[in-house]
């Protein structure tokens, strides 16, 4: 039988006593190898659904099979092949990195013989090995993400959930753990979903992105379709010479749609998107013009989230404890 | 079965290094007990004076309490280790696990056995150092460890189940006062046949507290007392089987993992 690695999710629901739908009937596919990233603000149902998915909350209602096996009568199968890491990295910082993952290891369920190797393999992997022994207590935000992820992996899991894994990090530390989740997905073929609020996250690591916004999933695709479902890319041209600004309008015109883009800069929205890059350059070749400034601009996930939504994301989880403070 | 073995064992080890690795946690449940012996022997000496009372060391007479105390240290550093794993999500994690929740419960009971054998054997060292005669010989203080094992396990329990029911370490703390009224409601510094206060000596004597100390108290003066015994011996034991009962159930309803 081949190894199972999806994740397949029908009408998933989960009410909680006294409050509104946290999860409100999603339904998504997660295939094998792929990165799956969650995207959606504060209280949009991302860290309740991968609570689901991971069998620590039952749903109310609808079906979930993570790795072939369903999360609610197979609860012990889908563990033996899931990690996890969850919000905020719960270690004890009475323990050290080494200790930990000995834990782990044990509970797990790994040979006495194999947990020694395997606790130092996965500290070298995640460039923990100088700080194995001391306390976890000590440990930078960073080194703490690490070693969660370290411990999600002990058990050598097909399918992995990450929730949140880089909020609050610095960027060095950030993309050293995104470049570790890239490695996984790519060199060992393990299913990662992954829950973010931040758009570059997303963009960065994601095959595919499903938006939740309110517990339903408002949107979803590659990041590529996305942005291009909601709009196409634009090119911004400066010319060196103020003058030549009504010529190169002229160029550009064939490309697409012309904005306004103010005193000296001419936006064109490429009708083509990025396949008609080259022809802009070169259109602005053939007309001998020079320019002082060219960048394309392409939609973010966040013009995806406002015209999905009718809000920006950056600013929707704020909304959100506005109002719950204000009912509160 | 050697799988789960190996899961109480990792989850004791555990226990026993976060507990070793805060220095207040070790020192205060040793020392806080020896310093109320050392007062109240100091103060209350001469009620060995009284007809009828069974030494005439006080000293020898209460250091049965410093092994209760020791255990009512249990129930908190058990009941508060629990339920930071469950405020920190570390609860989860070990839920993800193919831990077992047996494993879980016994694992933490086993690391308060090792403390409570730890100072148990504290306090029959300074017992020794400061010369009480245990009349029950080696084989008493066996007894007395076996003894501390047994109350280390029924409290620790209760622990457990506190943290399970809250999920609040602050909550175990505000509750340990609690506990200690139990102590001081018992015959932890009169034989309960000469409590002359009527209510009070109806209370000791349906206080489990008090049965506790006097088995202890049975080994260090007394010598082979099978009454005193068998009623500590029972009374730890059904403290600690309704205790797990309860433990185990309030696991259930915290870990919802399918």
């Amino acid at each position: 039988m081949p190894r199972d690695n999806s994740i397949e999710v029908d009408g998933l629901v989960r009410e909680f006593k006294k409050g509104p739908r946290a999860v409100d009937g999603i339904d998504l596919r997660v295939e094998p190898g792929e990165i799956y990233g969650f995207l959606g603000p504060n209280g949009a149902g991302k860290s309740t659904t991968v609570l689901m998915l991971t069998t620590l909350l039952p749903p109310t209602a609808g079906t979930a099979r993570v790795g072939g096996y369903d999360v609610v009568s197979e609860g012990p199968k889908v563990r033996s092949v899931i990690g996890a890491a969850l919000q905020e990295a719960a270690l004890d910082p009475m323990l050290t990195g080494r200790d930990h993952l000995r834990l782990q290891a044990t509970l797990q369920g790994i040979s006495r013989a194999e947990r020694k190797q395997r606790s130092q393999e996965l500290l070298d992997r995640v460039g923990l090995s100088e700080a194995a022994d001391r306390k976890v207590g000590g440990y930078s935000g960073g080194m703490k993400r690490r070693l969660d992820l370290a411990l999600a992996l002990v058990h050598r899991p097909r399918i992995i959930f990450l929730d949140e894994p880089t909020t609050g990090l610095d960027i060095q530390s950030r993309t050293a753990l995104w470049d570790e989740v890239a490695r996984l997905a790519r060199d060992d073929g393990v299913t990662i979903f992954l829950t973010t609020q931040y758009l570059e996250e997303a963009d960065v690591l994601a095959n595919r992105v499903g938006i939740i916004d309110h517990g339903h999933i408002v949107a979803e695709g590659t990041p590529h379709e996305l942005k291009a479902e909601i709009g196409l890319p634009s090119v911004h041209a400066v010319p060196l010479d103020h003058a030549e600004r009504e010529r190169l309008v002229a160029a550009l015109a064939p490309f697409g749609e012309s904005l306004d883009g103010g005193t000296g800069e001419v936006i064109v929205r490429l009708r083509e998107g990025l396949a008609g890059l080259p022809g802009v350059v070169r259109a602005v070749d053939d007309a001998g013009l020079t320019l002082a400034h060219l960048e394309i601009q392409a939609p973010s996930l966040d013009d995806v989230f406002l015209a999905k939504t009718g809000r920006s994301l950056e600013g929707a989880g704020e909304d959100e404890q506005d109002e719950a403070e204000t009912a509160a | 079965m050697k799988t789960v073995a190996a899961q109480v064992g990792a989850v004791a080890r555990r226990s026993v290094v976060r507990t070793s690795r805060q220095p207040a946690a070790v020192v205060f449940p040793l020392i806080f007990p020896m310093l109320l012996l050392l007062v109240n022997s100091g103060g209350l000496q001469a009620s060995t004076n009284l007809p009828g009372f069974p030494t005439d060391s006080f000293v020898a007479f209460a250091l049965a309490v410093p092994f209760i105390q020791g255990a009512l240290f249990s129930t908190m550093n058990a009941g508060t280790d629990l339920a930071r794993d469950i405020q920190t999500g570390f609860l989860n994690r070990l839920s993800l696990t193919s831990m077992r929740g047996t494993a879980l419960i016994a694992g933490l009971l086993a690391g308060a056995v090792v403390l409570g054998l730890i100072q148990a054997s504290f306090y029959v060292a300074v017992g020794l150092l400061i010369g009480v005669d245990f009349a029950s010989g080696a084989l008493g203080i066996l007894v007395l460890f076996l003894f501390a094992a047994v109350i280390s396990v029924s409290f620790g329990a209760l622990g457990v189940f506190l943290a399970l029911r809250t999920g609040s370490g602050e909550a175990i703390q505000g509750l340990f006062p609690l506990l200690f009224v139990f102590l001081f409601l018992s015959s932890m510094n009169t034989p309960r046949n000469l409590i002359a206060v009527d209510w009070f000596h109806f209370v000791a004597s349906i206080n489990p507290v008090s049965y506790l100390i006097e088995c202890v108290r049975s080994l260090i003066i007394t010598g082979w007392d099978g009454q005193a015994l068998g009623l500590g011996f029972g009374f730890a034991f059904l403290i600690g089987i309704v205790a797990i009962t309860v433990a185990t159930f309030a696991l259930r309803q915290r870990l919802v993992r399918t």
